[in-house]
């Protein structure tokens, strides 16, 4: 599904990634782990094509189709999603129709409002979210558990193809982390594919991932499965 | 001057101009003397105008603002008549008349939601009707030169004393040369609960528009009056300079809501103002979309304890733009109170000035006031400035007062963009939740058209 080869990304003309390569497979759940400063969270915004980096080599497939040169919108309407690290703040914009200029710029097939509002309210009710949310403004004032429980909302409602998770466990205790993993898992089918990017080993014994790999000063220094995961638990990040 | 021709303004048609009657171009005594004339008013209004237009000629260009160096008094028309007289009903308006208004939706909004309409074509109100209920409730909606007939002793009572002839130099200019425009008188205790309308239409080319409005609602009263406004297209400037006095007796209530949608070669130059007595609430409601110039500081005098004022304003400045808008709040009375909230957005070149005055008098203590204004810049090209003035001469008060200028974050639109919207799209997003806290204020209907005029207004502008 997803192909990211020989990729370097700069950032003020630092170099961040250098030459990272990664093959996501239909159905499968791929965690990135790594220490602060990595490069993971910076690979997740390249793949989502944030303007804010620059990619100085190498390529990404998404479906056999090199999306480098592609806007994120473009992207999005492809079904790549990220769901942000930090979600931003826009005021003044409600949830419910964010959701639904989101949904319309993303599928061709446009929901009644009555439809729209209903699947809303019916992919909030497993995470927890009041009714009421849908009547805020989209991050405004919301909390850490809000913010990352509102991007799994627009996970399930845009339900794209591939989604990139970047850091969802900071801010979330252990109640809300189970109520997220249990809302991807949910999402999940054998034609998605997912990109955990975390710090922590501990989304990923409610998400079981079938690949895992550590990255290390912008490039991927070790794959392997989950027990990988335990193994970066018990013994960090030192790996040689 | 001239001026860019847009494309994007839907309301730049112009019809073949029709007059029963126009003075000749250029301003004189002579000239007010004619316009008196045929109003043929009471010798108590001519000597108003004639005294109005004496302050006209000595006063100075305000210099504090807005560029107005393109407004040359010589070369445009004050005064013309399109028909004959006003009617109640849209069919007996001539055929270019009555397809303007129909091209403009009012006889269909009429239908659907409003108590009354008023339609102003150049100088004259050439339609007006209410619904009959109101009148027999004894709610007065016509224009003015049918109120200084039919209703001298209010108009002679609270004609300019709310914005008297020497205000400024436009208030002198309205005052000398002013035509139509609306009277309304709202007795005691009723409530009209769905609003009363006036469209002002300009067609002829270097027009001067004057129309005088004069609200007053009696103790524990309400009424929502809306008013809009295009023109055509013009290379040349036209100019709109209207007074509007509104008085509001103990316990009653006005909203006042303003769908400015000029052509851009307008210079819109209005003074504003209401007077509240006490517990009464005056509610300006501006929206400033288009014009070349507009400089425009809705005002509100509380002089009764109790009295409040809200003022919503929202004004975007596109390409060749420049909307010099604001408020002015006095508190005179103690335990008055004040709620402002400016928004503005710039683009394309456009320049945005919010321009406040709040005052509070020795004797006005236990005032509560709070001031926001906010300006979203949307490129480097264009400018947004802030004139507050304070002054508190009370103690005891509590004042708030908050600015804050932003730009939009590319931050904002990478996350817009990665849920499927282009740049453009995004900041139509961010411009629609920028200014929903004043939108939401509006009727339905209005908030549709708002939407829809910063949507062809942001057409292109980003990306």
């Amino acid at each position: 599904m997803l192909s990211i080869q020989r990729l370097s990304v700069s950032v003020d003309d630092a170099l961040i990634l250098k030459g990272s390569s990664l093959t996501i497979g239909e159905g499968h759940v791929h965690a990135i782990m790594g220490p602060n400063g990595s490069g993971k969270s910076t690979l997740a915004n390249v793949i989502a094509g944030n303007p804010a980096y620059t990619v100085t080599g190498g390529d990404i497939f998404f479906n056999n189709e090199s999306i480098i040169e592609l806007s994120p919108e473009q992207r999005a309407r492809k079904g790549i999603f990220l769901a942000f690290q930090y979600p931003i703040e826009i005021p003044g914009v409600s949830v419910s129709s964010f959701l639904r200029t989101a949904y319309q710029k993303t599928h061709d097939e446009v929901a009644s409002v009555s439809e729209f509002q209903t699947s809303v309210e019916h992919a909030m009710q497993p995470l927890g979210i009041p009714k009421e949310f849908s009547e805020r403004n989209v991050n405004e004032g919301f909390s850490g558990g809000e913010k990352k429980k509102a991007e799994i909302l627009q996970l399930k409602i845009l339900d794209p193809k591939f989604v990139v998770i970047d850091e969802i466990d900071s801010g979330l205790d252990i109640d809300a982390l189970q109520v997220v993993a249990q809302a991807i898992r949910e999402w999940m089918t054998p034609e998605k594919s997912v990109l955990i990017i975390t710090h922590y080993n501990r989304i990923l014994k409610y998400l079981e991932p079938t690949h895992v790999h550590i990255m290390k000063e912008g490039m991927i220094i070790k794959s392997g499965n989950k027990n990988l995961a335990e193994e970066v638990e018990s013994v960090g990040y030192s790996f040689r | 001057m001239s001026f860019p021709i847009t494309t994007d303004y839907k309301y730049g048609f112009r019809d073949e101009e029709i007059a029963v009657a126009r003075t000749p171009k250029g301003l004189s005594r002579k000239i007010v003397e004619m316009i008196s004339h045929y109003k043929n008013e009471p010798q108590w209004m001519l000597d108003f105008r004639l005294h109005a237009y004496d302050l006209f000629c000595k006063k100075k260009m305000p210099n504090w603002g807005a560029d107005l160096s393109g407004i040359n008094f010589d070369d445009m028309y004050y005064y013309l008549k399109p028909t004959e007289r006003t009617t109640h009903d849209w069919a007996d308006l001539p055929a270019g008349i009555k397809s303007t208004f129909d091209r403009l939706g009012i006889p269909q909004m009429e239908q659907d939601f409003l108590a009354g309409v008023g339609a102003q074509y150049d100088s004259e109100v050439v339609y007006h009707n209410m619904r009959k209920e109101l009148t027999d409730l004894g709610v007065v909606f016509c224009d003015v030169e049918t109120a200084v007939r039919e209703h001298p002793d209010l108009v002679k009572k609270y004609f300019g004393t709310v914005i008297p002839p020497g205000d400024n130099k436009f208030a002198s200019l309205n005052s000398a040369v002013w035509s139509g425009g609306s009277f309304i008188y709202i007795p005691p205790g009723v409530q009209v609960n769905t609003p009363l309308q006036a469209y002002f239409r300009i067609n002829a080319q270097n027009m001067g528009q004057f129309e005088r409005t004069l609200i007053i609602a009696d103790e524990g009263s309400f009424v929502h009056y809306v008013e809009g406004c295009t023109a055509p297209i013009y290379q040349s400037a036209s100019l709109h300079s209207a007074v509007v006095e509104i008085i509001c007796l103990r316990g009653s209530r006005v909203r006042y809501t303003t769908v400015q949608n000029w052509s851009k070669n307008v210079y819109n130059l209005v003074t504003k103002r209401a007077v509240a007595y006490e517990d009464a609430t005056m509610e300006w409601v501006d929206g400033n979309f288009g014009s070349r110039v507009t400089m425009k500081y809705p005002a509100v005098y509380l002089m009764g304890k109790g009295a409040r004022a809200d003022i919503l304003s929202l004004a975007m400045a596109g390409e060749g733009q420049h909307q010099d808008a604001g408020s002015k709040v006095i508190h005179v009375a103690p335990y008055t109170s004040s709620h402002v909230v400016s928004k503005s957005v710039s683009h394309r070149g456009g320049r945005t000035s919010y321009r406040g005055l709040l005052k509070v008098h020795p004797e006005a203590h236990g005032v509560k006031s709070n001031v926001q204004c906010d300006a979203l810049i949307l490129d480097k090209f264009s400018r947004s400035d802030t004139y507050p003035v304070m002054q508190i001469d009370n103690d005891d008060v509590s004042i708030g007062h908050e600015a804050t200028v932003s730009k939009i974050g590319t931050e904002q639109l990478f996350y817009l963009q990665s849920r499927g919207l282009s740049p453009q799209e995004a900041s139509l997003m961010i411009v629609n939740g920028f200014i929903e806290p004043i939108v939401k204020e509006l009727p339905l209907e209005y908030a549709v058209e708002m939407n829809r005029l910063i949507e062809l207004e942001m057409e292109g502008s980003v990306g």
